[in-house]
């Protein structure tokens, strides 16, 4: 799988504080890539970096070919943002790699006067994308029936669908995804999930961030755990759980309401054949641990803290 | 570049219409002179009193008002930041946004010299006089705008400044001293310029302050922007 995009060594800090401290990982072509943290855990710092919108302070990210280092900014810079003063020319033009992802971040706001239509309309022109699209999009995220509706009225559903059929108007290569299904009910946040999944089957390599565990084991191929800053475990959702697979025990419910733990032994093993001999057994489950398990065990509080 | 700037213009005119904030400023000036005009007949006042005098209150209002209003809100919003994400250049940004003002703002000016009596030669005037005020405004009204950081705060800079740029004019004609100092700013010297028009010393004059404000305006918005960028 090519890689896309790769962050190697990056540090971030603002003021005294440090955000980010040596943070690495790659991203290949086609792939959904989970970055897992809890709130305040440098989430959305890291997608700036990758995006162009923040400069770090050591480190490297390179995005297509695009490196984004710490640099000094030349005169004009401060107008467009540190980033752009760090985007190396020579590598590829700044519209060409813009051309080239989507973003979507609860805090790049909308027009809040304007209609769903209006809005998406006002990136198109900007982008020079066909009229046409506009609907097309506006029906894949489940909005046809609100493209009158100005987004100050919205609700926050709906303006997640809004942010993410933005981010989807220009076909982007690359996806960032920041919190796509925060706050949002279990049937939203499903919805959302199939779109994620058939931009991806389509072609579309995904960066997105959660702190929603389930979320990440099913929806990615690779995950990031991310701890104060720092990733804490990087690798394939199963594999993490099953390299961090110590307990080993089995959960039986038995017939008449007794719960019984087994370890991963001879002498279990005989009791458990006798159980399912004797046809007692009502429930049976192992302790895998879930990335959330993972997490806490790795840096001792849960996702959601 | 002229598809960012197309698009920008597009967008300030469909929100224009529905930010009533921004509309008042647009259409408060010219509807009070066309009511004054009509309504009014007070014997003794100056040719074209009211058109002038609200002229001048527009253009150090309205222009200035709504470019901190709409830059503000933008960058409090984070839409400002899409849009440079979306590869639009700041300086882009700026020219979307500011011709749109600037054409909308001598929109009115237009209505005022009109319902004020200015026809032909002396409309030319009035409005080339509108267009400098209306660019100063522009550019004093973006340097609020991009050192602000929310819009109250930006409303918080701009109400002092209006206030000064509009009523320095009116209070002129009461006070000499207010009248010396009101002679080296843009409002107070396009109030003597719409009042003794066709008097060349005193276009010369006019010419030499409203090019010098113009110089500043520009100064401080370059300022501003080196420092403020527009994130």
């Amino acid at each position: 799988m090519k890689t896309i995009l790769k962050v190697s060594g990056v540090k971030r800090c603002f003021g005294e504080k440090t955000v980010l401290e040596n943070v690495t990982l790659e991203v290949g072509r086609g792939e959904i890539f989970g970055l897992l943290g809890p709130s305040g855990a440098g989430k959305t710092t890291l997608i700036k970096i990758m995006t162009g919108q923040l400069a770090p302070t050591e480190g490297i990210a390179e995005v297509f070919g695009n490196s984004f280092a710490a640099q000094k900014q030349p005169f004009f810079a401060a107008a467009e943002g540190i980033a752009e003063a760090s985007l190396k020319p020579e590598t590829a033009g700044r519209g060409n790699f813009q051309k080239k992802i989507g973003i979507m971040m609860e805090n790049c706001g909308l027009y809040e006067r304007l209609s769903c239509y209006d809005n998406l309309k006002f990136y198109a022109k900007l982008q020079g994308i066909p009229g046409g699209k506009i609907e097309e999009i506006l029906k894949k995220v489940g909005l046809s029936n609100a493209k009158k509706t100005a987004a100050a009225n919205l609700s926050k559903g709906m303006r997640g669908r809004l942010l993410l059929a933005r981010a989807l108007l220009a076909e982007p290569e690359l996806l960032f995804l920041d919190e796509p299904t925060s706050g949002l009910d279990p049937a939203t946040a499903a919805e959302i999930h199939e779109l994620i999944q058939e931009e991806q089957k389509k072609g579309t390599t995904i960066f997105l961030t959660t702190h929603n565990m389930a979320e990440a084991e099913k929806l990615c191929h690779h995950v990031a755990l991310l701890h104060e800053g720092r990733i804490v475990e990087y690798g394939n959702p199963q594999e993490i759980c099953r390299k961090h697979y110590h307990q080993k025990r089995l959960f039986l419910h038995l017939a008449g309401g007794e719960d019984v733990v087994l370890s991963h032994d001879k002498s279990s093993a005989e009791k458990l054949l006798v159980y399912l001999k004797e046809g007692k057994i009502e429930t049976i489950h192992s302790a895998e641990p879930n990335l959330e398990h993972v997490f806490m065990e790795l840096t001792g509080r849960g996702l959601e803290e | 570049m002229i598809r960012h700037i197309g698009a920008i213009l597009w967008k300030q005119g469909k929100e224009t219409f529905k930010n009533k904030e921004i509309l008042v400023q647009f259409v408060m000036f010219p509807a009070l002179t066309v009511i004054m005009e009509n309504a009014m007949e007070i014997k003794g006042l100056p040719e074209h009193f009211f058109a002038n005098l609200f002229a001048v209150m527009y253009l150090g209002m309205a222009p200035l008002v709504s470019m901190a209003a709409v830059l503000a809100e933008e960058k409090e919003k984070n839409t400002l930041r899409v849009l440079l994400m979306s590869d639009v250049k700041a300086m882009e940004y700026f020219f979307g946004a500011g011709i749109y003002l600037f054409g909308i703002c001598m929109l009115g000016a237009g209505v005022i010299g009109l319902a004020g009596g200015y026809r032909g030669s002396e409309l030319a005037i009035f409005l080339a006089v509108m267009a400098v005020g209306n660019l100063i405004s522009i550019l004093a009204g973006a340097a609020i705008g991009t050192y602000s950081r929310t819009q109250m705060m930006a409303t918080g800079l701009t109400v002092p400044v209006m206030l000064v740029f509009s009523f320095l004019p009116m209070l002129a004609m009461f006070n000499e001293r207010i009248a010396k100092a009101a002679k080296y700013i843009y409002t107070g010297r396009m109030s003597l310029l719409l009042n003794s028009m066709g008097n060349g010393q005193e276009l010369a004059e006019g010419l030499w302050v409203a090019g010098l404000n113009l110089l500043a305006a520009v100064v401080l918005f370059v300022i501003v922007y080196r420092r403020k960028g527009l994130e």
